[in-house]
């Protein structure tokens, strides 16, 4: 059984101008110790489909959904109390902005005894213990010295390690990363991408990636699901999606990476995502998409068989030719 | 008009740009009762780049590429060095002439637009202010046609910024920065901000603006895959200091410095079957504060040797310059 | 160069426009719907007081003193609420009040803001010691209270009703100049303004073509507070005797009039009291929905 499933989840928002739909019915399951990578431009929903699970969204959020379940446990039917014990043990996140997700009043190593103070019932040497236990673990040099940093005085790979040191504290079965080194420099990327995957493997912890990055999802994910203006449109193993994109969108995307190019002028997409006020009442990347018909901008069209990576296409692409056409 | 019936006999010749040791430091207070310090922003930075031509700087946060853009855009000046803008000096009375030539594009495009002004008056803004006695209807003819030179539409003219996408917002940016027929353009992370599909679209606007109106481009940017693509010449830069420079070819071929050859291995590639060796980078950047004698890059190089400690390895060598004291062969 | 030319019609044209959007937010905060109303009643009376009272507000009618409103035993239509301690009408004398208070309100606020926003903006644009020069006498006039501020002014400039404004105005523009000089220093860091710069504008057109427009959504919910405050401290300062003098109708003079009558004719306190507490209440509800609408960090997205 998977550790996390999610069926047909929508989230709608309470906008000014009416209702936004930023999550429109996606599927996500992760086994125990997988790696799944969500990839997706701006306004994909890819965060907020994450945020909405652990219950993190503000109130304007309907949030609706067939199935959600963690762990055995059903997050549906669930009270936010309950939902938070679990949340805060089993599953952890971390953000993008590592330096303004700690409180800046507080030293590293405060917060971090604070969380392990809320869930676990080890005593105040034992917290200690297990605070630089943790700093070793995500490679921290040092350990005793940072402890006593306040956020200000550490980096930003610095503090994204304090924060993933945070989120291991309990020992989650889910960590899900958002966007985890896009603020910070590439060589300290690589490292901090490094991390979590050893640390995945070696923790046996499944690791959801939300990135927007190919290059990051090329070197880390196991399976890739892909997301458009709040949709799944694609999922697929990684060496698979690379070389042979089912959904247009996905192939479109793929080609448009500057290193993929091979003449100087790069292929694009034109337009751009669907927004509130427009979206199209067919398949949502119908405008965008050098092969769509009339049916394509009448029908939404039903996601494809898993051998066509559940492209969510009318005509899902065939062949690795036509895809790199 | 005098601008221009000026310069064009040596400009024709000249360069775009030059630099020449081009350095920024700036003081701080050094806390309470605390020594200021400088922090060396930049230092010593000395390029050419030519008409038609795309220099890139890359490298890390820190490394004085941003500083590096506002010395040549002449939002700060230089503590040090010069910069000739198409063989003229930039400084003094030149300033104030020179100062059309050279336009800058920034990475966000949605602070860099004023939120109050049309698409119309934005883009008529440094006309106004440049060419006072140009005609009103005159600028109207020349915004309109800009817009449609960087792919816009007519009747954006009269919107206001907050009703036009990320994409398209860079696009009125460029369309501003090209208001003055300027030589030289500094693009400052100019798709950074942008979404993947969104930014083919810039770059290949980008390329065209290039080739039809012969523009230097001193682009800016952390994202070696959109360097490898833009670029003519490539200068890497390190804790505000250009460590190598050198053709495109030549640096993504074969680099001579071992930071260039950490930074290319870091950088991920869209490819999942590709497995590559990756050179583990220790250690963080150092701040710009404290910059350690010798080579700013020893501290983390695999390879460093006491020399390196000691000594600041100048640039040099071929086919790049390099400044290491062992480069790569 | 042709890629955005084929996009359908830009999305932004069937976005809601910015003022519709305001109205929207506006809309939701029932309190400050009905201050709007009571507000533009009370502008209503303020420009129409001459056609809408029965009566002049100075004429005295020997035969009326005390005259109780008309609800009350001893009370008649002809003077609806009441005549005070001389024989003048109540209510044409709160309907002109409405008048000065409106014009003390105006002018007030034109003074401070417009005062307050270019010092603001200097101290912004200045060198750091002019700036810490403003700052620091701004300070100073902070750090006295503001009505006793004032009170000294007055006691300086002779009491009147347009000296209490000039008074009530010096104390309401460091409010201003610090509100001004924050936005402008976070609006100058942006990209825009660094953009107007490399395009060549100078200082005076950075401050005031380019960067005042983005900073006037607080200055305009401060404006609406501070009208109110203005109100307020004429009417204090008229009850202390050194606003508008006698036998001019306005709010607070009015009060300090009747104080004695306080026990013997409840009516001629009542009603001054009840109208600035009524129009200061009213805009102080408009202001709070003016900053809710207008200030983007408590919007929700």
């Amino acid at each position: 059984m998977a550790l996390l499933e999610i069926r047909d989840l929508s989230v709608e928002f309470a906008t000014a101008g009416g209702t936004f739909r930023a999550v429109d019915g996606v599927d996500v399951s992760v086994d125990q110790g997988e790696l799944l990578a969500i990839v997706g431009e701006s306004g994909s929903g890819k965060s907020v489909s994450m945020l909405a699970m652990m219950g993190l969204l503000p109130w304007t959020a309907t949030i609706t959904a067939e199935v959600m379940r963690f762990d055995g446990h059903d997050l549906l039917g669930m009270s936010a109390r309950q939902r938070r014990r679990i949340i805060g043990r089993d599953m952890a996140m971390i953000f993008q902005e590592p330096m303004s997700s700690l409180n800046p009043c507080f030293t590293a190593g405060f917060q971090i005894k604070e969380a392990l103070r809320l869930h676990t019932d080890l005593d105040r040497r034992a917290r200690h213990a297990r605070a630089v236990e943790l700093f070793e673990m995500v490679g921290i040099p040092d350990p005793e010295a940072r402890l006593r940093a306040f956020p200000h005085q550490l980096s930003g790979g610095m503090s994204q390690r304090v924060m993933i040191a945070m989120a291991l504290a309990c020992d989650p079965k889910l960590l899900i990363a958002d966007e985890p080194t896009t603020a910070l420099d590439v060589t300290i990327q690589a490292q901090i991408l490094e991390l979590l995957t050893t640390l995945q493997q070696e923790q046996g912890m499944a690791l959801i990636l939300i990135t927007h990055d190919m290059g990051v999802v090329a070197e880390t994910a196991e399976r890739v699901q892909v997301q458009y203006a709040g949709q799944k449109v694609e999922e697929q193993p990684a060496i698979p999606l690379f070389s042979t994109p089912r959904h247009p969108y996905t192939a479109a995307l793929l080609a448009a990476l500057p290193e993929r190019a091979t003449e100087r002028r790069l292929p694009t997409i034109p337009g751009i995502v669907p927004g509130q006020f427009d979206r199209p009442p067919g398949c949502l990347f119908a405008p965008r998409c050098r092969f769509a018909d009339d049916r394509c901008r009448s029908t939404p069209p039903k996601p494809a068989s898993p051998e066509l990576g559940l492209a969510r296409c009318h005509y899902p692409l065939t062949h690795a030719a036509e895809a790199e056409a | 008009m005098s601008v221009q019936t000026q310069a064009p006999a040596q400009a024709e010749a000249a360069p775009a740009l030059v630099a020449r040791n081009l350095s920024r430091w700036y003081e701080v207070k050094g806390g309470f009762l605390g020594k200021p310090r400088t922090v060396k922003a930049l230092s010593e930075a000395s390029f050419t780049l030519h008409a038609g031509e795309t220099l890139a700087v890359v490298g890390e946060s820190g490394c004085g590429k941003s500083t590096l853009a506002r010395l040549v855009a002449m939002i700060e000046p230089p503590t040090g060095g010069t910069f000739e803008i198409g063989g003229v000096k930039a400084q003094g009375e030149a300033l104030k002439r020179l100062r059309t030539d050279v336009q800058i594009v920034f990475q966000d495009p949605y602070g860099s637009l004023n939120p109050r002004q049309r698409i119309g008056s934005i883009l008529e803004e440094p006309l106004l202010i440049n060419r006072p006695d140009m005609p009103k209807a005159e600028r109207e003819r020349r915004a309109r046609e800009t817009l449609a030179l960087t792919g816009l539409r007519p009747e954006h003219y009269d919107r206001y910024p907050h009703m036009f996408s990320g994409g398209q917002r860079q696009r009125i940016a460029v369309a501003r920065a090209l208001m003055l027929d300027p030589k030289v353009l500094v693009l400052d992370e100019p798709v950074s901000a942008l979404d993947l599909s969104v930014q083919s679209q810039i770059l290949n606007l980008l390329i065209d603006l290039q080739e039809r109106l012969n523009l230097a481009y001193l682009f800016i940017s952390h994202d070696l895959s959109v360097v490898k693509h833009m670029a003519d010449k490539v200068a890497v830069m390190y804790l505000g200091r250009p460590v190598e420079i050198g053709t495109r070819d030549a640096v993504f071929a074969a680099p001579r410095h071992p930071y260039t050859r950490a930074l290319l291995s870091a950088t991920p590639k869209a490819d999942p079957r590709q497995k590559r060796n990756r050179i583990r980078l220790e250690g963080e950047l150092p701040s710009p504060l404290n910059v350690p004698p010798g080579c700013p890059f020893a501290p983390r190089c695999w390879k460093a040797q006491p020399i390196c400690r000691q000594e600041r390895p100048e640039l040099s060598g071929a086919p790049t310059l390099a400044a290491c004291h062992f480069p790569e062969a | 160069m042709v890629d955005a030319s084929n996009l359908p019609a830009s999305a932004g044209a069937k976005r809601p426009g910015q003022l519709s959007e305001f109205w929207r937010y506006f809309k939701e905060n029932r309190g400050a719907v009905i201050g709007m109303w009571v507000f533009a009643a009370f502008v209503a009376v303020a420009v129409l007081a001459d056609l809408i009272a029965p009566h002049d507000p100075i004429v005295q009618y020997r035969d009326h003193l005390l005259q109780p409103p008309f609800w009350v035993e001893g009370g008649s239509w002809e003077f609806p609420l009441g005549t005070d301690a001389v024989g003048r009408d109540m209510l044409s004398r709160l309907l002109h009040g409405a008048r000065f208070s409106f014009y003390v309100g105006v002018v007030v606020v034109a003074f401070a803001a417009s005062g307050g926003i270019v010092i603001g903006l200097l101290a912004g644009f200045a060198p750091k010691w002019v700036d810490t020069l403003i700052m620091r006498v701004m300070d100073i006039i902070l750090a006295f209270p503001s009505l006793l501020l004032a009170l000294v002014l007055v006691a300086i400039l002779g009491p009147s009703l347009t000296n209490a404004m000039i008074a009530i105005a010096i104390v309401l523009q460091p409010h201003y100049v610090r509100l001004t000089r924050a936005s402008a220093l976070s609006e100058r860091s942006k990209d825009y303004v660094t953009a107007a710069r490399v395009a060549g504008a100078s200082k005076l057109r950075l401050m005031f073509i380019t960067v005042l427009p983005n900073c006037l959504s607080p200055i305009i919910v401060q404006g609406a507070l501070s009208f109110s405050t203005a109100i307020l401290d004429a009417a204090a300062l008229g009850f202390l005797g050194m606003g508008a003098q006698p036998p001019t109708p306005e709010w607070g003079t009015m009060l300090a009039e009747a104080r004695e009558f306080i026990l013997r004719a409840w009516w001629v306190v009542t009603f001054p009291g009840l109208a600035i507490l009524v129009t200061v209440l009213a805009i102080n509800l408009m202001g709070d929905g003016l900053r809710d609408a207008l200030d983007p960090k408590l919007k929700r997205s």
